[in-house]
């Protein structure tokens, strides 16, 4: 009982259930019962997590562990504070959630891979628990590595698919380089503090040289984890290749704890260079605006969702810059807007970001594909998916009465208020770029939910699809449950927020009351009421008047075409093709048409389309197809024969015994 | 009190005259005598008792899409000052929610069209939100243009500040921001150049043919979410290019109401004298209108 009333001891009692949560799979000889151990373990150290969540965010205090390890940089320690906490309740309720969809995603009765799945997501789960938690650079980095690598492992499931090798490595090139710029992060901070124990906020000064480095550093390294532009373009093949759950968790979690780094670098510093606000401002104002128009041209149902996190993670970076901006022109209510925008949305995005992954699952899992045009007409044979899918649509454009909307009125209360008090107010032109996003956004997500769940069938296998089991829609059930909740009394939100936003921006007192008198929170839950009561009263009237009147039913109108088929409709590459081309500059899809002679095409021509990556294809693997052109050279010396491999080792200690006299 | 329940009257009843004076202008020019005033009333209340069709593709995202989008817009109805009123419901930031009420019954109003399957309704649906999200910008620059200068985020503060003397005072602005948020009014409710309501061709139209497949009350409920929400950027656009005030509450009605009539018949020349634009051009005169809000903001910073 000593160690539920201690959330610090309750947060490492889960994380270590979850990295062992996976072990019995592996050496049980009986999979199925294996899975379910794991997963009601899971479910468990998720429940006790967000019990001692709970806790924290009610005001207690969480305990400083020390571990004594004999490694030589320094004790251990395991912390947590207000930022921690922030992060921790988005990943034990998508942990959670995403641990009883398993069992019937992917089960172990079909799948072989199912043991080493479980094993990863546990270890995944675990290894992101104790980045929040590690307050020495070192145990951060092997948390970090950890969890890098278990993604990894875990998005190779399916490794004999070559798309998901290649997915994969760019994944662990990227993620690689990221580490190596944390490295030089954390040596600098050793060199400065002189510890690799984490600084105490604000202790470090910024106008040290090593400083800027470090920040760049923690832009790189972090900034790349959490898919800011330019540094996303292992995002979107990662996230599609993976199982399902698994890129519920990378999108939901996995992202954040790249924002959750930078958020950490920088409050170690006692003030923010100028500089640093508004990079982050710009940087996310181009993911937003740059990842919705990537995903906008998607015809790949899980591409689109990961461009999409693109897209809430320079929302997220938005809100960020406003708040750090905030502070350099000592605007308290840019910081309080800019840090309750941010934090809001990391929830938020972690709530509907996962449902709609999830939500993805369902159908490939029914369809057997991930091609959006190959669908439609799902709501009918999908309804509670096509349900829930709706909310999170709904949700992830940031339209009222659903959570979305919630985080970015912050976002522009803050900017429309710089807008209104500020001399030069260029953090109000967050509000139109804003405003383009949330439109695009509606174009993708109608896009995404017209094509796939309404219409009629396109393809055989759309029209034989099948609504998944209690244990996938269950999970889901919790999470729209939570987006629209949390729209309903946006309140909810503002309270999970308001400890981590005054911890980061130093504010005493009621945060809440005082932020409630600049941002309509309060009034909102009226509003949104009565958006509802007034849809339903109208269904309501709606359908006592259908009852009297005639009703009768046929096809589709279609000018009275005698054999219409559902290839005629209208598919999701055509529906975004005029907003592709106006965006022509940042998505340019590859298109490759036939050349017309006569009036009708050749037998056999074909017309491709094919959604690029600017910075992956156009400029990352020309680069790296040089490079290993020069290292083909290099090869050479590499040829398998022992003797002269060990001829290498003697020249070198030779020339190093040389060199050191 | 009095006012708010003038200020519901108003929105609830108005709107399809509006539609009836457009129809009878457009009439007027062609050389007809053209159908009465209150010709879309009876349209409502006939459509209010015909039967329904529905399409065996449909599921009920095709029922609830006409619901949502009319819950939408008279929400927002109750946001906006109407004339130089106060709006019924009022708060800071409330300008945030108004544009995104739309967004809602935009949505809808396109799932609703994707769900007949049919490709003239997809078509529609697209167009009609590529064009949107190329307004929307422009609404909230001309919004934030206008909160720094009455340092409100209110709608009802910022949509009654405009005065004879801010007009003397930021004549430039306020008329840059005036075409900018007309283009805005004629693109968002599918009038010509950007959209014919009355085309008898599919392949050119865009709201119309998103509502295709509907008919009895769903159709009048559609109809009636039209005509409000001309009413409700209608007002918008009054509050900012008819600064007027009478000194007397029902006066200040009166010319609302009359304001909006001539707003009426003003799109309806503007209807009879111009062409659609071709499908291209919509993007660039959308554009356009964004970056003429963009230098009435840089005006007023100046």
């Amino acid at each position: 009982m000593a160690l539920v009333s201690e959330p610090m001891a309750c947060l490492l009692f889960a994380a270590v259930l979850l990295a062992l949560s996976g072990l019995p799979g592996l050496f049980l000889q009986r999979p199925v019962a294996a899975q379910w151990i794991a997963a009601l373990v899971a479910v468990f150290a998720s429940v006790l997590g967000a019990y001692a969540v709970i806790q924290l965010l009610g005001g207690t205090a969480g305990a400083v562990y020390q571990l004594d390890w004999p490694l030589p940089f320094g004790p251990a320690e395991f912390s947590v504070d207000h930022l921690s906490t922030l992060f921790l309740i988005p990943l034990f309720l998508v942990t959670g959630c995403v641990a009883i969809y398993s069992l019937s995603y992917w089960p172990a009765k079909e799948k072989n891979t199912a043991a080493k799945l479980t094993f990863f997501v546990g270890l995944f789960a675990a290894a992101m628990v104790v980045v929040l938690l590690a307050r020495n650079g070192v145990l951060f980095l092997m948390a970090w590595e950890v969890m890098a690598v278990s993604a990894y492992f875990l998005l190779t499931t399916e490794q004999q698919d070559a798309q998901v090798q290649r997915s994969g490595t760019v994944y662990l090139v990227a993620t690689h380089t990221g580490t190596m710029a944390l490295f030089v992060l954390f040596s600098l901070l050793r060199s400065t503090s002189g510890s690799f124990l984490f600084p105490l906020p604000h202790a470090l000064s910024a106008a040290f040289p090593a400083a800027t480095i470090m920040m760049v550093a923690a832009l790189i390294g972090f900034g790349g984890k959490a898919g800011l532009m330019p540094l996303h373009f292992w995002l979107p093949g990662a996230h599609a290749n993976a199982p399902s759950h698994v890129s519920a968790m990378m999108s939901g979690l996995m992202l954040k704890m790249g924002v959750y780094g930078i958020l950490r670098t920088i409050s170690f510093f006692t003030e923010i260079p100028v500089w640093l606000g508004w990079l982050l401002l710009v940087l996310g104002a181009w993911s937003a605006v740059n990842g919705i128009a990537l995903a906008a041209s998607q015809r790949d149902l899980k591409r689109l969702l990961a461009c999409s996190s693109i897209e809430n993670i320079g929302i997220i970076f938005i809100g960020i810059g406003l708040a750090l901006v905030g502070m350099q022109t000592a605007s308290p209510i840019l910081v309080t807007c800019g840090l309750f925008g941010a934090f809001i949305h990391i929830i938020n995005h972690g709530l509907f970001k996962s449902l709609l992954f999830l939500g993805s699952g369902v159908l490939i899992h029914g369809t057997g594909s991930r091609e959006i045009d190959r669908m439609g007409g799902l709501a009918k044979r999908m309804p509670a998916t096509s349900l829930f899918f709706l909310i999170g649509s709904l949700a992830i454009c940031g339209l009222p009465p659903l959570n979305g909307f919630v985080g970015e009125l912050f976002l522009y209360v803050g900017a429309i208020n710089d807008g209104i008090h500020a001399p030069l107010p260029l953090a109000a032109l967050v509000a139109p770029v804003l405003a383009l996003v949330g439109g695009l956004a509606v174009i993708t997500f109608v896009k995404l939910y017209g094509i796939v769940f309404l219409g009629s069938p396109r393809t055989a296998d759309a029209a034989h699809s099948h609504e998944a089991g209690g244990l996938m829609i269950g999970p889901m059930l919790v999470l729209a449950a939570g987006c629209l909740a949390t729209g309903m009394a946006p309140l909810l939100l503002v309270k999970l927020a308001a400890p981590a936003v005054s911890w980061y921006a130093g504010i005493e007192g009621d945060l809440v009351s005082r932020t409630g008198q600049q941002v309509p929170f309060m009034p909102l839950t009226v509003m949104n009421s009565l958006l509802v009561v007034l849809a339903l009263a109208l269904a309501a009237g709606y359908l006592l008047r259908l009852s009297k009147l005639p009703r009768s039913t046929g096809p589709t109108w279609g000018c009275a075409y005698l054999a219409p088929t559902p290839r005629m409709q209208y598919t999701g590459s055509s529906f975004s093709e005029m907003v592709v081309n106006l965006f022509g500059a940042l998505v340019a899809p590859l298109r490759r048409r036939p050349s017309l002679a006569t009036f009708f095409p050749a037998v056999g021509t074909t017309f491709c389309y094919a959604a690029t990556e600017l910075v992956l294809d156009r400029v990352l693997t020309p680069i790296f197809s040089w490079i290993g052109l020069g290292f083909s050279y290099i090869r050479r010396l590499q040829h398998g024969q022992l003797h002269i491999y060990v001829l290498y080792i003697f020249a070198t200690l030779f020339v190093l015994m040389i060199w050191a006299h | 009190m009095t006012d708010i329940i003038i200020h519901c009257l108003i929105a609830l009843l108005l709107p399809p005259l509006l539609l009836g004076v457009i129809t009878k202008t457009k009439a007027a020019f062609a050389g007809r005598v053209g159908a009465p005033f209150f010709q879309p009333y009876y349209d409502l209340l006939k459509l209010m008792r015909k039967g329904s069709v529905f399409s065996t593709t449909t599921t009920w995202v095709f029922k609830a899409g006409p619901l949502v989008t009319l819950a939408a817009i008279l929400v927002a109805a109750l946001l906006v000052p109407l004339g130089r009123h106060h709006a019924p419901i009022s708060f800071q930031g409330d300008m945030v929610l108004f544009a995104y009420l739309f967004g809602l019954a935009r949505f809808f109003t396109a799932i609703a069209a994707l769900d007949t399957g049919s490709s003239f309704e997809g078509m529609g649906a697209a167009r009609e939100v590529t064009f949107s999200c190329l307004t929307e910008p422009t609404l909230f620059i001309a919004l934030i243009t206008l909160a720094r200068m009455s340092r409100s985020l209110q709608l009802s503060t910022l949509l009654t500040y405009p005065t004879p003397a801010i007009w003397l005072a930021a004549g430039a602005s306020m008329l840059l921001l005036v075409v900018a948020l007309f283009i805005v009014l004629l693109a968002e409710n599918c009038r010509i150049p950007f959209d014919d309501p009355t085309t008898h061709l599919e392949l050119t139209m865009i709201h119309e043919v998103m509502v295709l497949d509907h008919s009895g009350p769903a159709f009048g409920v559609i109809l009636y979410g039209a005509a409000l929400k001309l009413l409700v950027l209608g007002a918008i656009f009054i509050n900012i290019a008819l600064p007027v005030t009478t000194g007397n509450s029902y006066g200040d009605w009166l010319v609302f109401v009359v304001a909006m009539l001539v707003l009426s018949v003003l799109i309806g020349v503007v209807e009879s004298v111009m062409a659609r634009l071709r499908m291209v051009r919509i993007p660039q005169l959308l554009v356009g209108a964004t970056i003429l809000s963009a230098f009435a903001m840089l005006l007023v910073l100046r």
